[in-house]
C-alpha cells in the first residue's frame, strides 16, 4: 500500500547552523520523486527526516493523514536503500533479504516464499546463499533493493544508491530501478546530485539549494523552463549572455550587445518593459550559420569530437566564452579559428531577471509550494 | 531519549566512580595528610628533600628514555626491512617477535640473570675459557637490556601496521623524483609513519616506566621509582602508606604529562592513509640482504634466548635450589604440588576479567561512538585514565580504598578482577572504538528501518559485525591478563596466586627450577592463545 507524503514547514538545525529553514512539499502517491541538488543542499537531510534518522526541529511530516514526527523509525514501514548499500556483511544474501520479514514475525514459509519472490524479481536468486563480500557492486545494490522492497513498505527511500557504481552499471541500474518502481507502484523518494540520473528515473524532481526548493516539476519542466538561473545552470549546461529586453509597440524583443535581436512573444505581463536581462541558451539550441548570416558572431577556439556530437568552445565579439554542440556529420567539422554566426532558436531561450532569481517568460511550471 | 543505553551508561559511570575515582581519591588524600591528620605536603617534601628518594626518579627516567630510544632504533628499521624486503621464514619470525613481547618482563630478567649473572652459565663459561670477566648485568645495563629486548616488538608491530597502510605508489613516486634508498627512508617513510612512531614510543615509555618486576630482580643497587613505591608500601623495612601514596601521585603526574605531550605531537602529525596497493616486498641484493637477515634474526634470537633457556631449565633435575645433572619432569611435579592452585586461579581470575573486559569494553565503545554526550565522553576520559597509571599504583589505590568498611575487598578474587579490568579496559575500548568507527551507521539504520528494535539491532547486527575484531582483541587481552604482575603483586594473597605470581614467588625464593616449570607452562598457554588468534584473526594485526 502506497502513501502520499506531506511535509509542512520542516526545519532542520545542526547546532547553530540551519540546514533547512522552512520547507513544505507534497509527494504524490505512487510517484517517483527525486530530491536533486549540489552537496550540502539538504537533500539527504530531508530524506533522513522522512526516514526518522534525523530529528525534526520544526514542522510536520505526514504519511497520508498520519503524523509521523514521533513515530520510531522501525515503526514507519519504510524501505530504505543507502548510498553504501548497508548490506549486513555477516549474513548471506537470503538472510539479508529475509531480515525485515523476520522482524515482522511472519510465518516461516511465508518468509521463505516472499524472500524468494523478491530475489527473483531483482534477478539475484542464484546468489541467495552467497555472502555479501562475494558480490559485485551491482549485485549488492540489487540485494539492498530487494531487502527494502520485500517488507512491502509504504514508502521507498533511496539515498544516492548508484553513486558507488561505475558509469556503465549506473545506467543499467537506473532502468532496473525505474522499472521495478513502476511495476510495484510504490511512492519513492530518491536523492541524487546527478541531474542526468534524476531526469532518467523521475516522475517529478525537486531541485534544492541551501535547504530551499528552487523548482519542482517534471524533468521536461525544469530543463526547458527552469524557474531561475540556478536551476538553468544546475540542470544541464547553458550559455548565459547579457542582453536587453526592449518594447517595440506591443511586441517584445531580446537584443544582444552586438545588435542582433530575436522577437520574444512569451514575456510575462509584469516584465513587459525595457530592462537588462540574462539570456540562457543551451549549447544545442543554436543554428550555426556562415559568417555574415544573421546571428551572434562567434569565433571557434577549439573543437572536441565526442562521437554523436561535436562540442565547440567559442568566444563572442564581446569576449564572452560559450559552448556549442552540433550533431557530428561526415562533412560538417568547423576548423578552429573560423568565424561563424549563431542564431538561437527563439522558443528555446530562457530569460532571467539580472539577479537570476526569476524566469520572466510564461510557461514555467513549478509545483513548489509558495512558488 | 531514555532507553536501555541510558541505564547502562549510568551504571558504568557509577562503577567507574567507585572502582577508579574513589581509589584515586584515596591515594590523593593519603598523599597530602600528615600523620597527625592535618593537610600537609610533608611527604612530597620528604621525597624531594632526600637524594636517596628523588634519585629513583632520575634512575627511572634514565632507564625509560634510553630503552624507548633503543627500542625505536631497533624496531623501526626492523619493521622497515621486514615489510619492504623478502625475508626468509618471515611468518616464523613474526610469531617469534610476538611471543617475545608477550612474556612477563621479569621472567626475561631472571632468565638473563641465569645466563649473564654472577654465576650465570655464559659468565662462567667465558671466564673458564678466557679468564675474562663479563660486564656486569645488574643495575642500569641489565634493566636496559631486558626492557629493550622485551619492548622492541611493540615498535615492530606498530610500525608494520603503519607500513601496510602506505601505498606502494608513494614509494614509487619518491623513487621517481630521485629520492631512494636511505634518503627515502628518512624523508618519506619515517615522516609517513611519524604518528605511529610517536604512539609506539609512548607505549614503550609507559611500559618501561611502569615496569617493576625487571628492576626489582635485576636492578639491585640501581633503585627506580616503581620499586620504591612497592618497598614503601609492602617493604620489609616497615611500610609507609602516606609516603607510598605521595610517590604514586608523582608517578601519575609524570606519565600523564608524557601522555599529553604525545597527544599534542601526534595531533600535529596526524593524517589518514589507506593503501590501495600495499607495498610489495622486494628482494634485497648481496651484502644488504645478508645484513638485514643477520640484524633481524640476531636481535630476535637474542630476545628469544631467555625463553628457550627457561624451557631447557624446566626439565633439569633439581635438588632444593640447586640444579643437578640429568633431566626429568621433577620441577613440574614439585611446582604444581606447591602452586597447583595457580593454574585454575589463572583461568578463573583471568577468565572472569576477560569476559568483563569484553562486555564492558563493547558497551562503552558503543556509547562513545554512537551516543556521544557529556556522560559518555566523561566515561571515555575516565576509562583512559588507567592508561597513564602504573599498575602498582592501581593496586595500591585499590588497597587503600577497599581495606576498610563499608566495602572490604582486599584478598578477594573480586579485587584482582577489578584491577585487571581497570588496567586492560583502555586498550579494549580504544580498539573496539576503532572497529565500530569502521562500521557505517547506515548498516544499523538499515536494520532499524526494517523493523528491528535498537537492542536487537545491537546484538544481531552490530556485535556480529564487530565479532572478528573483538575476538582477536580478546585473545591479546587474555595474554596480557595472564602475564600481568605489577597490580596483582600488591593485591594477591595465598588463595589468589596466579601462574605469573607463582613464578615470581619461586624466583624470589630462589627456586629457579620450579619457576622455570611454571614459566614454561605460561609460555605454552601464550603460544596456544596466539595460535588461536592467528586462526581467528583475518588481519593478523596485533594491537596492544
Amino acid at each position: 500500500m502506497s502513501v502520499s507524503i506531506r511535509i509542512r514547514n520542516a526545519v532542520k538545525r545542526y547546532g547553530q547552523s540551519t540546514v533547512i529553514p522552512d520547507l513544505s512539499l507534497d509527494i504524490r502517491e505512487g510517484e517517483f520523486f527525486t530530491l536533486l541538488g549540489p552537496s550540502g543542499c539538504g537533500k539527504t537531510t530531508l530524506l533522513r527526516m522522512i526516514a526518522g534518522f534525523n530529528t525534526i526541529e520544526g514542522g510536520d511530516f505526514f504519511f497520508n493523514d498520519r503524523l509521523i514526527n514521533l513515530v520510531d523509525p522501525s515503526k514507519r514501514n519504510i524501505g530504505m536503500v543507502f548510498q553504501n548499500y548497508a548490506i549486513f556483511p555477516h549474513l548471506s544474501v537470503k538472510r539479508n533479504v529475509a531480515f525485515g520479514l523476520k522482524n515482522r514475525k511472519y510465518a516461516k514459509d511465508r518468509i521463505e516464499s516472499e524472500t524468494l519472490k523478491f530475489l527473483e524479481l531483482m534477478k539475484i536468486a542464484e546468489f541467495r546463499d552467497r555472502m555479501p563480500e562475494k558480490l559485485s557492486g551491482g549485485q549488492q545494490q540489487r540485494v539492498a533493493l530487494a531487502r527494502a522492497l520485500v517488507i512491502q513498505p509504504d514508502v521507498l527511500l533511496m539515498d544516492e544508491p548508484l553513486s558507488n557504481l561505475d558509469a556503465k552499471l549506473r545506467v543499467e541500474m537506473r532502468f532496473a530501478i525505474k522499472e521495478i518502481q513502476h511495476r510495484i507502484g510504490i511512492t519513492t523518494v530518491y536523492v541524487t546530485h546527478d541531474q542526468e540520473e534524476a531526469m532518467a528515473v523521475s516522475d517529478r524532481i525537486a531541485v534544492m539549494k541551501d535547504g530551499i526548493i528552487q523548482h519542482l516539476g517534471t524533468p521536461r519542466d525544469i530543463y526547458q523552463r527552469p524557474a531561475n538561473l540556478f536551476v538553468a545552470s544546475f540542470i544541464g549546461r547553458t550559455n548565459l549572455i547579457e542582453a536587453r529586453l526592449e518594447t517595440e509597440g506591443p511586441a517584445m524583443t531580446l537584443r544582444f550587445s552586438d545588435g542582433y535581436s530575436v522577437p520574444l512573444p512569451n514575456v510575462r505581463e509584469e516584465f513587459r518593459k525595457d530592462m537588462a536581462v540574462l539570456a540562457s541558451i543551451r549549447p544545442e539550441e543554436f543554428r550555426i550559420g556562415a559568417e555574415g548570416e544573421p546571428g551572434l558572431r562567434a569565433t571557434v577556439d577549439s573543437a572536441v569530437f565526442l562521437g554523436p556530437n561535436t562540442h565547440y568552445h567559442v568566444h563572442l565579439d564581446s569576449g564572452q566564452q560559450g559552448e556549442i554542440i552540433q550533431e557530428s556529420r561526415l562533412d560538417n567539422a568547423i576548423p578552429e579559428g573560423s568565424v561563424m554566426s549563431l542564431a538561437p532558436r527563439p522558443e528555446m531561450i530562457n530569460v532571467f531577471t539580472p539577479d537570476g532569481s526569476r524566469n520572466i517568460l510564461a510557461g514555467v511550471r513549478n509545483d513548489a509550494i509558495g512558488a | 531519549m531514555f532507553d536501555i543505553w541510558t541505564v547502562l551508561y549510568v551504571a558504568i559511570f557509577i562503577a567507574y566512580a567507585i572502582f577508579l575515582l574513589y581509589p584515586m581519591f584515596a591515594i590523593l588524600r593519603n598523599s597530602v595528610v600528615a600523620e597527625n591528620g592535618s593537610l600537609s605536603l610533608e611527604w612530597f617534601a620528604k621525597f624531594f628533600g632526600a637524594k636517596y628518594y628523588w634519585q629513583t626518579l632520575v634512575h627511572s627516567f634514565n632507564v625509560t628514555i634510553w630503552s624507548t630510544i633503543l627500542t625505536l632504533v631497533i624496531g623501526v628499521p626492523m619493521a622497515y626491512f621486514y615489510n619492504l624486503y623478502e625475508m626468509k621464514g618471515k611468518s616464523f619470525l613474526q610469531v617469534l617477535i610476538i611471543l617475545c613481547s608477550m612474556s612477563a618482563p621479569f621472567i626475561g630478567a631472571y632468565a638473563w640473570i641465569q645466563l649473564l649473572g654472577r654465576s650465570g652459565i655464559i659468565t662462567v663459561f667465558v671466564k673458564q675459557l678466557t679468564g675474562l670477566v663479563m660486564p656486569d648485568i645488574y643495575g642500569f645495563n641489565g634493566i636496559l637490556l631486558v626492557l629493550t629486548l622485551q619492548l622492541f616488538p611493540l615498535v615492530f608491530l606498530y610500525l608494520s601496521g603503519a607500513l601496510k597502510n602506505i601505498d606502494n605508489s608513494l614509494l614509487e613516486a619518491s623513487d621517481n623524483l630521485g629520492c631512494s634508498g636511505v634518503a627515502r627512508f628518512f624523508k618519506v617513510v619515517i615522516p609517513l609513519c611519524m604518528p605511529t612512531i610517536l604512539a609506539a614510543g609512548l607505549l614503550v615509555f609507559m611500559r618501561a616506566f611502569a615496569d617493576f618486576g625487571t628492576p626489582l630482580l635485576i636492578g639491585e643497587g640501581y633503585r627506580v621509582f616503581t620499586v620504591e613505591i612497592y618497598t614503601q608500601f609492602l617493604g620489609e623495612t616497615g611500610t609507609d602508606f602516606n609516603f607510598a601514596a605521595a610517590i604514586s601521585v608523582i608517578a601519575i603526574l609524570i606519565t600523564a604529562a608524557f601522555f599529553l605531550v604525545q597527544r599534542y605531537l601526534s595531533s600535529r602529525f596526524a593524517f589518514t592513509m589507506n593503501a590501495l596497493h600495499p607495498i610489495e616486498r622486494k628482494k634485497a641484493k648481496g651484502p644488504f640482504n645478508v645484513f638485514i637477515h643477520l640484524f633481524t634474526y640476531g636481535i630476535v634470537g637474542l630476545s628469544f634466548l631467555p625463553q628457550l633457556y627457561i624451557v631447557y631449565q624446566s626439565f633439569q633435575n633439581t635438588s632444593g635450589k640447586i640444579f643437578k645433572p640429568g633431566y626429568s619432569f621433577g620441577s613440574y611435579t614439585a611446582a604444581l604440588k606447591r602452586m597447583g592452585d595457580s593454574i585454575p586461579n589463572t583461568f578463573v581470575i583471568g577468565g572472569i576479567a576477560l569476559v568483563a573486559v569484553i562486555i564492558i569494553g563493547i558497551i562503552i565503545s558503543y556509547l562513545v561512538v554512537r551516543r556521544p554526550n557529556l556522560v559518555t565522553s566523561t566515561i571515555d576520559t575516565m576509562s583512559m585514565l588507567p592508561y597513564v597509571i602504573p599498575g602498582s599504583v592501581v593496586g595500591i589505590s585499590l588497597v587503600m580504598a577497599f581495606n576498610k568498611k563499608p566495602l572490604v575487598l582486599t584478598g578477594t578474587v573480586a579485587i584482582m578482577v577489578i584491577a585487571l579490568c581497570i588496567r586492560r579496559l583502555p586498550y579494549t575500548i580504544r580498539s573496539s572504538v576503532a572497529i565500530l568507527q569502521q562500521i557505517p551507521i547506515t548498516v544499523e539504520e538499515a536494520a532499524i528501518s526494517l523493523g528491528s528494535s535498537k537492542l536487537k539491532t545491537f546484538f544481531e547486527i552490530t556485535v556480529p559485525m564487530m565479532g572478528n575484531g573483538i575476538i582477536s582483541g580478546a585473545i591479546i587481552s587474555w595474554v596480557t591478563i595472564i602475564t600481568e604482575l605489577s597490580a596483582a603483586i600488591i593485591l594477591y594473597n595465598s588463595k589468589t596466586v596466579t601462574l605469573t605470581l607463582g613464578i615470581y614467588t619461586f624466583v624470589t625464593r630462589g627456586n629457579y627450577g620450579y619457576a622455570a616449570a611454571l614459566a614454561t607452562i605460561l609460555t605454552m598457554l601464550t603460544i596456544v592463545s596466539l595460535a588461536i588468534f592467528m586462526k581467528v584473526s583475518k588481519s593478523k594485526e596485533i594491537s596492544f
